[in-house]
């Protein structure tokens, strides 16, 4: 009996299998992601926009938990059942994926010259010679203030640190407001928010980048302390209990309106509209001297690539173009506020916040996470040690010399720069 | 007379058959996976392949200053963790199950319940509920401590090097105190009537009743009390790890083995997994518990008087 039921259901199956290859000829791309949050966005917005335009290909989003995503992916790529697009996590992940054979080299293809060196340089080979993944966003580092509490204190929005600092003081002195809120409880704040906001500024961006990863300057340079120094005189203008305030903490003391300014992330804009009651506004990291060259951390967080074992792989070259193009663009960044494209070409985009900080790239120069690309490659790691580093900095138990120097030896014990 | 032949017993069987069950359930679910994790600490990988490599796990854990300095501040803390156990958690214990089996006290099973509930709830609920109470910002603690005229007492204590992480042992003996009174309680209980009332005619009465009669009596109870804490404290890993995540801040301050041997195992962020160095740790973990329940077994419960009544 149940035999025949299998049986019968098997038939049928395969019946309505057949049925559905022999009425189209439409080729399937199945794009693996661990951004479910993004499903809706894509299923409304992003595919129907590409099937418009590309008629015989239809695109699936298939995403897996973030947790599970890059487990899952190694499975199904061993067991060749991974789908034709795999979204790219930065750096090292992507890499390995590349060098296993698993991600196609994507350097020839049309639409990549839409994009910068900086851009790329997530889903790159260390010789930045192949490129394996279409960059689709970043996330920029800056400071999102309370519009209301700086016109109540007649504050002009700083734009070198003695008027940054100068602007902390008066709302101390004021005192109706935390003037910053960050906490180290949870340590990637201070590195993130803090270290990897301002330090661009101090070390130059790629240049001081590139330089500590050939080995041309050192953790201990002043370069690289400075952003410590000033770390460290963050201190006083932080709420009470900071070192016990956790990063959803921070997060709820801005939205209440109960601090001033709060370091950021471009990724807080679409909660902070829903929940802030004020208006915000947002500037990039003070320069010392005004007119200096500004540089802001525009760190490249999720990008897409191509299945080496793609049976489609003229359709998802053809998607990638697309993905690569200003059209989706647009469409992704007005979706998802915070994450900015990107694409050389400018993106018009709706949200007044997200504009403000997309506008600094015009005027200032990008970077990445200085941590992030070869240098947390081995034990101990430098990314991780940043942060507890960089919690110990604000918190006052290591000065800022110790901390660098720790870092760099940390370095030291298993990076060999190459000559 | 000839010796008697002695009938061949015949094999007893079934002593195998009744035991199957329980050695191969175990076997599968303990004892392989033992044996897996003591294998793969004696490997490495090297160019995507196991290699064999003897102790060289062990040498990098124990030589190499970037992991030994880390182990040895996981097994200090670990240390400090078990000893706030030692001297907090379980002479409250004992004094509860004391106070609860007094027979003038009245809602003993209201108290019981009340003081054993959070042993029954998540590390979770633990971690985060106390994380709230002790938030700097929206906890009860600092408002309690207001009221009361001690505010300047308050310190954010999680996010303090120098108190984090017995702040997190008080937190857990919070939780767990309810295990040691439940035992101490049943002990007290099954003592003998006659034995107290001969106690009694013989003028031992209250507290010196106590520290003689009673005691003694329990003292079995509360080595086994003991050697429970022990190997819980040192697998402890959940509290610290939802409390104060899996970098154990502030700067490794609430680093304990286990969060050790998570970050090493699993890798975080950016630091990627490395299984052989984590089963390594895994097994000095084993061994260190191996260890203690050795010294406990041979020296400590071979010397303890038992009672028979």
């Amino acid at each position: 009996m149940t035999t025949k039921l299998l049986t019968a259901l098997l038939l049928g199956t395969s019946i309505l299998g057949s049925a559905g290859l022999a009425h189209a000829e439409d080729v399937t791309l199945n794009i693996e992601s661990w951004r479910g949050d993004d499903l809706a966005i894509w299923k409304d917005k992003l595919i129907p926009a590409f099937e418009a335009k590309n008629p015989g290909i239809k695109v699936v989003f298939a995403p897996s938990a973030p947790t599970e995503y890059d487990a899952a992916l190694g499975a199904k790529l061993a067991a060749g059942s991974a789908g034709d697009l795999i979204t790219c996590r930065p750096f090292d992940k992507s890499l390995e994926l590349f060098k296993k054979g698993n991600l196609a080299d994507l350097s020839a293809l049309p639409g990549m010259e839409n994009f910068s060196p900086v851009a790329k340089s997530a889903w790159q080979t260390d010789d930045g010679k192949a490129s394996f993944c279409v960059p689709m966003a970043s996330v920029i580092h800056g400071f999102i203030y309370n519009k209301d509490a700086f016109e109540k204190l007649g504050i002009k929005i700083p734009t070198t640190r003695d008027e940054f600092f100068a602007a902390l003081d008066k709302i101390k002195a004021d005192g109706t407001y935390i003037p910053m809120a960050m906490g180290t409880k949870d340590l990637w704040e201070a590195a993130t928010m803090g270290y990897q906001n301002i330090g661009p500024n101090y070390w130059k961006g790629e240049d001081g980048r590139a330089a500590l990863i050939k080995g041309d300057q050192k953790l201990t340079d002043k370069d690289w302390v400075a952003p410590y120094e000033e770390l460290a005189k963050w201190k006083p203008y932080l709420g009470d209990g900071f070192e016990a305030q956790t990063y959803p903490d921070s997060q709820n003391l801005f939205t209440l309106g109960r601090a001033a300014i709060y370091p950021a992330g471009s990724w807080e804009i679409g909660l902070f509209n829903t929940q802030a009651q004020f208006k915000m506004g947002a500037f990039p990291p003070p320069v010392e001297k005004a007119g200096d060259t500004c540089y802001i951390s525009d760190h490249t967080d999720i990008g897409m690539g191509l299945n080496a074992g793609s049976k489609h792989a003229d359709a998802a070259k053809t998607f990638l173009s697309w993905v690569a193009s200003p059209d989706f663009a647009t469409i992704y960044a007005n979706a998802l506020p915070g994450f900015f494209s990107l694409n050389s070409a400018p993106v018009k985009m709706a949200d007044p916040l997200a504009q403000e900080f997309v506008s600094w790239r015009g005027k200032c120069k990008s970077t990445i996470r200085s941590t992030y690309q070869i240098l947390s490659r081995g034990t101990p790691n430098l990314e991780n040690e940043t942060w507890v580093e960089s919690a110990n900095v604000i918190n006052g138990t290591d000065t800022p010399e110790a901390a660098a120097k720790k870092l760099q030896t940390g370095l030291d014990s298993w990076y060999k720069p190459a000559k | 007379m000839a010796a008697e032949i002695r009938p061949k017993r015949p094999f007893r069987w079934h002593i195998g058959i009744f035991l199957a069950p329980a050695v191969l359930v175990y076997t599968a679910i303990m004892i392989l996976p033992l044996a897996g994790t003591l294998q793969l600490s004696l490997f490495r990988n090297v160019n995507e392949s196991q290699v064999f490599v003897g102790l060289a796990n062990f040498r990098t854990l124990f030589g190499d200053p970037n992991w030994s300095v880390g182990f040895w501040n996981a097994l200090k803390n670990n240390t400090w963790f078990f000893m706030i156990h030692m001297l907090v958690q379980n002479p409250i214990g004992v004094l509860l199950a004391a106070l609860l089996s007094s027979p003038r006290l009245r809602f003993a099973a209201f108290y019981r319940t009340a003081i054993f509930v959070p042993t029954i709830l998540s590390f979770v609920i633990v971690g985060f509920a106390w994380k709230l109470i002790l938030s700097p910002l929206w906890g009860v603690a600092p408002h309690l401590m207001d009221l009361v005229g001690l505010k300047s007492l308050f310190t954010p204590w999680l996010g303090k090097e120098q108190y984090a992480l017995t702040a997190l042992s008080l937190i857990s003996v919070w939780q767990f105190v309810g295990i040691p009174m439940m035992l101490i309680y049943a002990a007290l209980l099954s003592i003998p009537e006659e034995v107290i009332e001969a106690a009694e005619c013989d003028g031992i009465t209250g507290l010196s009743q106590f520290w003689k009669i009673k005691l003694p009596l329990i003292l079995p109870s509360i080595g086994i009390i003991s050697i429970l804490t022990f190997v819980g404290n040192f697998n402890a890993f959940d509290l610290i790890y939802t409390a104060q995540g899996a970098l154990a801040g502030p700067n490794y301050s609430t680093d304990i083995l286990g969060t050790f041997l998570y970050r090493a195992f699993f890798g975080f962020q950016l630091q990627v997994g490395d299984p052989n160095m984590g089963a390594a740790i895994a097994t000095m973990m084993f061994l260190i518990i191996l260890g203690g329940v050795c010294v406990y077994l041979f020296l400590v419960q071979t010397r303890l008087r038992r009672y028979q009544f």
